[in-house]
């Protein structure tokens, strides 16, 4: 078996864990540390974040063009109209400045 | 008898409102299955695994970080770590919807547990939040479809992504960042949003030039998780809670 097919596996077990998990542990205590939930509520911002930032040292103006569409849609739409917008500014600001 | 016949039309009818439900979700999940299936074998995954990894894995965000850290051939054991973080916020739905579903039997629960998605999970509470049974007919109803539909379309993006010629001109590569950019903004609502973004900006981009990918990741995630465990409890909206 392939490394691939390997850590498809371990990825899909890791996220079962993480699905199953949450019930496991909360059926066993009563309550939650308000300092352990707030930095439980603070985890996908924080590692989604750290998908897009380094993004920002090498995007150029037909990157840069579609993170500021992508943002400011967002504050009107859903996820689905504001990565639509985003990707059309991209595709059409590289036909210009490659 | 006439009892059996009753339940079991009822939980047909069950089944069918929550496919009604799982519509939207299915129209809007569709164009990130593909791309899914077509930056999998851009990053050098086959069509095959493609398929596997959304049959098996089942998270979209969290598929993307994959194939992506794959693609710059990260250590096997901190991609899937990256699958873990990113997926990690499901431990609160569990925690949420364990109360929900507990009068189920227990194959029931796995099956349902393993397809608590996002919209699985607000779907679902939403439903139990106006008093009604969260029920297992209706349950996979909600699910199913969603499940069924991202596989098959992830696998039509694997085929389809290899007869993409210039993906730079498609903007492909950087389709990922806005897709992301765009689940950032997502949550928006949340308590300490802003401070979290920016401290995990700054310390996944300070990371990247200093340690390197993928290191940064982590580092920026921890730096704002921390932050937000440190910073007192009644700037981050937990106090209120019961």
């Amino acid at each position: 078996m392939s490394t691939t097919f390997w850590i498809i596996i371990a990825g899909a077990v890791a996220t079962y864990l993480t699905r199953i998990g949450g019930h496991l542990v909360i059926s066993r205590f009563e309550n939650i540390h308000p300092r352990v939930e707030a930095g439980l509520n603070a985890v996908p911002a924080a590692v989604l974040t750290t998908l897009v930032a380094p993004e920002l040292l090498n995007a150029g103006p037909a990157e840069w063009a579609a993170l500021v569409v992508t943002a400011a849609v967002s504050l009107r739409g859903g996820l689905m109209s504001m990565f639509l917008a985003g990707a059309a500014v991209l595709i059409l600001a590289r036909q210009f400045v490659g | 008898m006439a009892t059996d016949v009753i339940s079991e039309s009822g939980g047909r009818s069950d089944f069918w409102q929550g496919v009604r439900l799982s519509m939207p979700v299915v129209v809007a999940s569709a164009p990130f299955a593909v791309l899914f299936g077509a930056l999998a074998v851009d990053n050098g995954f086959s069509v095959l695994e493609a398929f596997l990894m959304s049959a098996l894995v089942y998270g979209g965000a969290s598929q993307m970080v994959g194939i992506q850290l794959f693609g710059q051939h990260v250590a096997p054991w901190l991609i899937v770590l990256s699958i873990f973080a990113v997926n990690f916020r499901h431990v609160l739905y569990s925690a949420g919807i364990g109360r929900r579903i507990a009068h189920w039997p227990v194959i029931q629960q796995a099956l349902g547990y393993f397809i608590l998605t996002d919209p699985q999970f607000a779907v679902a509470e939403a439903r139990a939040a106006s008093g009604r049974t969260v029920g297992f007919a209706w349950y996979l109803g909600l699910g199913l479809p969603v499940y069924v539909f991202w596989v098959i379309e992830s696998g039509l993006g694997a085929v389809f992504g290899k007869l993409i010629p210039d993906t730079h001109a498609l903007g492909i590569d950087f389709l990922l960042p806005i897709y992301f950019l765009g689940l950032v903004m997502g949550f928006r609502k949340r308590p300490l949003w802003l401070p979290v973004v920016i401290a995990s900006a700054c310390a996944s981009i300070v990371a990247y030039k200093t340690v390197g990918s993928p290191w940064h990741v982590s580092i920026g995630a921890i730096a704002g998780v921390l932050l937000a465990v440190i910073l007192p409890p009644h700037h981050s909206g937990v106090e209120t809670r019961p």
